[in-house]
């Protein structure tokens, strides 16, 4: 297995605050990881700093151990092959869910080829397919604006997936789920794992025990502990930090 | 896919046609002059103003850049062709010198400055005309968009801009007639500006212009690229993360913006007469954003219409009281901002859409009934 991501000795401070300190971590091709630790972790920070939005102040992030990714802005990053799901879902409201996904479908993202796209029967299929994966096929034509917190949740993973990214990149995604939905969501991500690397940050409990995979524990920007999530349960440091409360 | 001619911009464009035929028709084929001459040239006016909403309204209604600094962009335009006048006088200015503007003889140029060169062929100046706002906004947006300038701070500087090139622009040594500007045009291409004829053909390029404009505005709208414009306008962080330069989709519609705005500045500049740096004052490039808002933001056709509703107003009104003008303006940005967000366009489509929706309201009760 090669390294898909690796974050080596990075810092990063907000007004003299810490928010990663010394934050080494490495990704397999294909893995599914969960990220958790409590709020102000720097859970978000990581991922603004993998995804080009934040530079570090030191240390290196290597894509696929030679790409430099701290070079690189949000645009080259996702260009690259990295996909972001926010924390707050975040859709082009005013626009149909059809057309949220058909911006987000992996294409050609010059000017020139944009202004003269047009939408292939192939790109069509592609899109009923994926509205269909994230129940949103009656809200097609709905404006994404209209959507339940839930729903906007859905169809920001139906842009992720739509962009074919090889890394994901998933910020709380069951927030404002249901039960039934974070499980599904959870099937979801597990399903896609293999075929693309995984990250996901998350609260709930369940949702990382169903995930079913290797986690890391954040605390105050460095990583605590590591391994399956039985594993790092049973760590008094992480227990004090966190699973404790 | 969206058509380009939906019914709104059917029924505008369908308007504009009637005018076009009926305003020079009732100026030249009638003996009496059953429309004036000078509404002719009025209406005209009002054209490029429309014009230049639309350019306007492709950044801001679409791509969220409120610019305060389009008048800049229209006054270039209006220079560029205004030079090619003044050199298409000839010896037939006040001073009779074949080769220098009457304003270079009397501030004792000897020769004509490097950047007057060319104008003399029209070719030369229409390409002038896309090409000097093109590319002060191309230098601008380039600059202000890397550095991923927006919002508020993004309109002082456009501000700024128009502000300094009015300054300059009023300087003598500048070389385009200083404060007076350029005026006294006698023909274009052989047309006497002054016949009524020509007038009419003036008139009718611009009604052409502002179609096209219309509909090259609309076509990039409609593409995808003008989805990507929107999500810049909505979500721009988002539109990065998914891999969208934002920066060059600004500074592609901001350039293609400006070089609209250019050409209804070359047509306005024959029709009135006169180009001078009062064009490029902050104040005119605020009264641009505020037709657009009256007249219906992210509509184009409503960009339209506004700019034509607030220039006939203000025909009217400062005939007829001169001083107040301006508070009613303010007053009418006002009101259309706090009780109309959508714009007189909205409106009227909200009427329009209301009335069959209660009929069938009515209709449906009836049948339960
Ligand atoms: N742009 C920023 N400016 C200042 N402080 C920030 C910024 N981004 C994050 N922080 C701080 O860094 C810490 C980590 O935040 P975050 O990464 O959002 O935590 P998490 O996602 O794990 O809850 C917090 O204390 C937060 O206030
Ligand atoms: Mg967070």
């Amino acid at each position: 297995m090669s390294i898909q991501l690796a974050l080596d000795g990075v810092n990063r401070s907000f007004d003299g605050f810490k928010a990663i300190n010394n934050l080494s971590l490495t990704v397999e091709k294909g893995e599914l990881r969960a990220v958790i630790g409590p709020n102000g972790a720097g859970k978000t920070t990581m991922m603004d700093i993998i995804t080009g939005k934040t530079r570090p102040d030191t240390g290196d992030v290597l894509w696929n151990q030679h790409i430099d990714l701290t070079r690189l802005d949000e645009a080259g990053t996702a260009r690259l092959g990295i996909g972001r799901k926010f924390q707050k879902p975040t859709v082009f409201e005013t626009q149909s869910v059809e057309d949220n996904i058909a911006l987000a479908l992996k294409d050609d993202r010059s000017v020139w080829a944009t202004l003269f796209h047009r939408r292939s029967d192939a790109d069509t299929a592609r899109i009923t397919e994926l509205l269909d994966l994230v129940k949103l096929t009656d809200a097609r034509d709905a404006m994404a604006g209209d959507l339940s917190h839930g729903q906007k949740q859905w169809l920001e993973i139906g842009m992720l997936l739509a962009q074919d990214p090889e890394l994901l990149l998933v910020d709380e995604p069951a927030a404002g789920m249901t039960d039934a939905e974070t499980m599904r969501t959870a099937e979801l991500l597990r399903g896609i794992a293999g075929k693309h690397t995984v990250v996901v940050v998350e609260h709930d409990m369940d949702f990382v025990r169903a995930l079913n995979c290797r986690v890391t524990v954040l605390h105050q920007g460095h990583v605590l502990a590591e391994g399956s999530l039985d594993h790092v349960s049973a760590n008094p440091q992480v227990i004090e930090v966190y699973l404790g409360r | 896919m969206t058509a380009l001619i939906d019914r709104r911009m059917g029924i505008f464009l369908a308007g504009l046609f009637v005018l076009t035929v009926a305003i020079p028709l009732g100026n030249l084929a009638f003996t009496d002059r059953f429309v004036p001459s000078y509404v002719v040239s009025l209406f005209g006016k009002y054209l490029c103003y429309a014009l230049l909403a639309v350019a306007l309204d492709l950044v801001w209604g679409y791509c969220g850049i409120l610019s305060l600094g389009h008048g800049a962009f229209f006054a270039l335009g209006g220079y560029a062709m205004g030079m090619h006048l003044m050199r298409e006088i000839g010896d037939r200015g006040v001073y009779g010198n074949p080769l220098l503007p009457d304003f270079m003889v009397f501030l004792n140029y000897d020769a004509l400055p490097w950047y007057w060169l060319g104008f003399d062929m029209f070719w030369f100046a229409c390409i002038m005309v896309l090409l000097a706002p093109g590319a002060l906004a191309f230098v601008f947006g380039w600059f202000a968009f890397r550095s991923r300038v927006t919002g508020v701070y993004l309109s002082i500087i456009t501000q700024a801009m128009t502000y300094a090139l009015m300054l300059a622009f009023f300087r003598n040594e500048m070389g385009f007639g200083g404060n007076n500007g350029l005026t006294d045009f006698k023909d274009v291409l052989g047309f006497n500006l002054q016949s009524d004829a020509t007038r009419a053909g003036l008139f009718v390029l611009s009604a052409i212009a502002l179609a096209a404009g219309l509909l090259i505005a609309k076509a990039i709208t409609n593409s995808k690229l003008g989805k990507v414009l929107i999500a810049v306008r909505d979500a721009e962080s988002r539109t990065r993360f998914i891999g969208y330069r934002v920066e060059h989709y600004k500074l592609f519609v901001f350039v293609v913006s400006a070089m609209m705005a250019g050409v209804a500045g070359a047509l306005y500049t024959p029709q009135v007469g006169i180009i001078n740096p009062g064009e490029f004052s902050p104040a005119n490039s605020i009264g641009i954003v505020i037709w657009v808002a009256l007249g219906g933001r992210g509509t184009l056709v409503g960009a339209a219409m506004g700019a034509i509703i607030v220039g006939a107003a203000q025909t009217l009104l400062t005939g007829w009281f001169p001083e107040i003008w301006i508070f009613v303006l303010g007053a009418l940005f006002i009101f259309v901002t706090i009780f109309m967000p959508q714009g007189v366009l909205g409106v009227i489509e909200n009427t329009l859409r209301r009335r069959p929706a209660a009929r069938d309201l009515t209709t449906a009760r009836e049948a339960k009934a």
